[in-house]
């Protein structure tokens, strides 16, 4: 019997394959270790929450390295040096998100109730009852605000936006100066600031209509100023995804372009382009300034959007801190409860886009 | 196949070059093609013989800045004539791609129904399901698929697949069917099925099939034109185009014979 053959039958009494490791939990022992120091320090200093966890941090990090320098290798210490460096910058990141979203919902969540959404607020009224001044603390108004602009901005936005998608990828030839232009032009879009669009929806209507032209029509133009390019970026991309294949093979049919990008092509993106589509509109609703100039404010009830002024619930989180009314509390937490709302909306939004996307995806099961 | 609009034509390629722009892809073309023939295309790749094909339906003009200059007479008419639309080119040309490529967003039978639906011609729904059937039985589809016609199309396998758009080119009865490397993306049994489909079309359609594999060549097809090209950057070229059992057996060029035989060079 060869050594080779012997050695298939016998293996080796220590696998020559291992390397020195670290015992299975040692990461998170040293985490508690780190802690455990962390608190230690702070029971000497006062205690932070903030504080605990950035000690913990500091601890944590340089004594994983050494342990697992001294006891693993150079390559299995600098790996979980980085990797623990990697979660604590996600931390850092999600920190600011979860302490906004606990601080709108506890500070929100008190007013929030059926009352609130479905009465619109307005000047204080007498009840003839008692005799006192009694004020609304509806958000109706800014309810119907919100949904009627952003809707209106989205029916302004979409078409213009897909179809200047579908003229940059299915029309214009690469070095066309058309399509450079409205590439340049979309670019520098992107980046208006969004006061400078309330500006312009403002002046415009001024210009057309006279001073004091404030209207939900305003506020929904200077919201599509926003929402075209993105929209347009948005629509354009997923236009690219469709494979040259199935225009190819539409084409081959004897189908003509139209209807290929009508009936192919606009279906295989749809999931795309309605993802896109939605995610703008999250993006425009929680616009204050534009708002604010185009449409102003008001605490009454107004759903035309043509005339006078309109609320939404971005602009009366803003007013109700800013300009409180004679009841100063009560106006602050009508400006949480609408800013719980509008966090609200957008996240129905999302999840909105991601059904949608779920159902128009393309079947591929069997 | 049960029944064909049984008009299969010819097709007569007259000093046709090809150009991407200034770029000459392919260098003074001259080929007649029978109808109810196969006839292949072989050549080693650049050679221009994709290109060629392409021009047979004008799908090459869907690349920016492809022209011909030249004549394709299919039955004695011009497909570059003044005033031809390629939309109606396309709809009497059939043309089946290399990679399999149905509709991601329909079902099997609307993947058939496509051509049809697509171009606006109204079908009653008894006529639709006769003509699902007899272009994916033109396929060798038909038992495969008739439990779940209405599943997505993408749910095949790829030989499957590939079928599915032969279906779908058969099913708006074309005069003449193109193939580009059918058969490349598929394992040998699917292969197989294609070949022996392709055998069955040539009933009633013209074939023409561009194919790397020379035993697919010499398998299907009744003609044969071998494709060449001096250099990279240069034009490809017609080098020989005769029957298959000539090309294979006793060509009349010597590169010809050295690409059918393997010493390529």
């Amino acid at each position: 019997m060869t050594a080779a053959t012997e050695a298939f039958r016998h293996p080796a009494v220590r696998n020559r394959l291992t390397t020195r490791q670290l015992p299975k939990r040692a990461g998170l022992y040293t985490l508690i270790g780190a802690f455990i120091l962390a608190a230690a320090v702070q029971g000497l200093t006062g205690f932070n929450w903030f504080a605990l966890l950035a000690l913990t941090c500091v601890f944590y990090l340089p004594a994983i390295y050494l342990l697992s320098r001294v006891k693993e290798n150079r390559r299995k210490a600098l790996d979980r040096l980085i990797r623990s460096l990697v979660t604590v910058a996600f931390l850092l990141a999600l920190a600011p998100l979860i302490s906004t979203l606990w601080t709108v919902v506890s500070k929100g969540l008190g007013i929030l109730n059926w009352e609130f959404i479905s009465t619109s607020g307005g000047a204080a009224r007498i009840n003839p009852d008692t005799l006192e001044l009694v004020s609304s603390s509806g958000a109706l108004q800014a309810i119907v605000g919100t949904l009627q602009i952003t809707g209106l901005a989205t029916l302004f936005s979409v078409p213009i936006g897909l179809l200047t998608a579908i003229y940059l990828v299915e029309y214009a030839q690469p070095a066309f100066w058309l399509r450079r232009t409205v590439n340049f032009l979309v670019d520098v879009m992107t980046g208006i600031p969004s006061i400078v669009a309330g500006l312009f929806a403002f002046s415009l209507f001024t210009l057309l209509l006279g001073p004091k032209a404030f209207s939900g029509l305003s506020a929904a133009v200077a919201l599509s100023v926003l929402m075209i390019p993105t929209v347009v970026r948005s629509c354009e991309e997923m236009l690219r995804l469709v494979p040259a294949d199935l225009r190819e093979a539409s084409y081959a049919l004897g189908v003509t372009k139209y209807v290929t990008i009508v009936r192919i092509v606009i279906p295989t993106a749809i999931a795309g382009i309605a993802t896109g589509v939605t995610l703008a509109i999250a993006r425009v609703i929680g616009e204050t300034a534009p708002i604010f100039m185009a449409a102003s404010f008001t605490d009454s009830f107004n759903a035309n959007p043509l005339s006078g002024p309109m609320q939404t619930l971005p602009v009366m989180a803003y007013t109700g801190y800013k300009f409180p009314g004679q009841n100063i509390d009560l106006s602050n937490s009508q400006a949480w409860g609408a800013a719980l709302l509008l966090v609200l909306l957008v996240i129905v939004l999302n999840l909105v886009a991601r059904i949608i996307a779920m159902i128009f995806a393309p079947k591929t099961s069997r | 196949m049960s029944k064909s609009n049984g008009v299969a034509k010819s097709i007569s390629v007259k000093d046709l070059n090809v150009y991407y722009g200034e770029f000459l892809a392919v260098h003074d073309v001259s080929i007649d093609i029978a109808p109810r023939s196969v006839t292949a295309f072989i050549g080693p790749s650049g050679c221009g013989k994709s290109t060629l094909l392409r021009t047979l339906n004008r799908m090459h003009e869907v690349l920016p800045g492809a022209h011909v200059t030249g004549e394709v007479l299919v039955d004695g008419d011009d497909l570059y004539g003044a005033g031809v639309d390629p939309v109606t080119v396309r709809r009497q040309i059939g043309m089946v791609f290399q990679r399999p490529n149905p509709f991601p967003t329909m079902s099997i039978k609307e993947n058939v129904l496509a051509g049809v639906r697509l171009n606006n011609r109204r079908i009653s729904r008894s006529a639709a399901d006769e003509l699902v059937e007899r272009s994916l039985r033109g396929a060798n589809l038909w038992n495969e698929v008739k439990d779940r016609l209405d599943k997505p199309g993408q749910g095949l396998s790829g030989g499957q697949q590939q079928r599915l758009c032969i279906a779908r080119a058969i099913a708006v009865e074309p005069q003449v069917l193109l193939m580009d490397e059918p058969c490349s993306a598929l394992d040998p049994i699917s292969t197989l099925a294609v070949e022996d489909l392709i055998n069955e079309l040539k009933d009633s359609y013209t074939v023409v099939i561009v194919t790397h594999n020379m035993q697919q060549a010499a398998r299907v097809s009744d003609m044969t034109a071998f494709f060449n090209i001096a250099g990279s950057g240069k034009p490809g070229k017609l080098i020989e185009y005769a029957q298959t059992t000539t090309i294979f057996n006793n060509p009349a060029q010597k590169s010809t014979e050295d690409y059918v035989s393997g010493r390529f060079g």
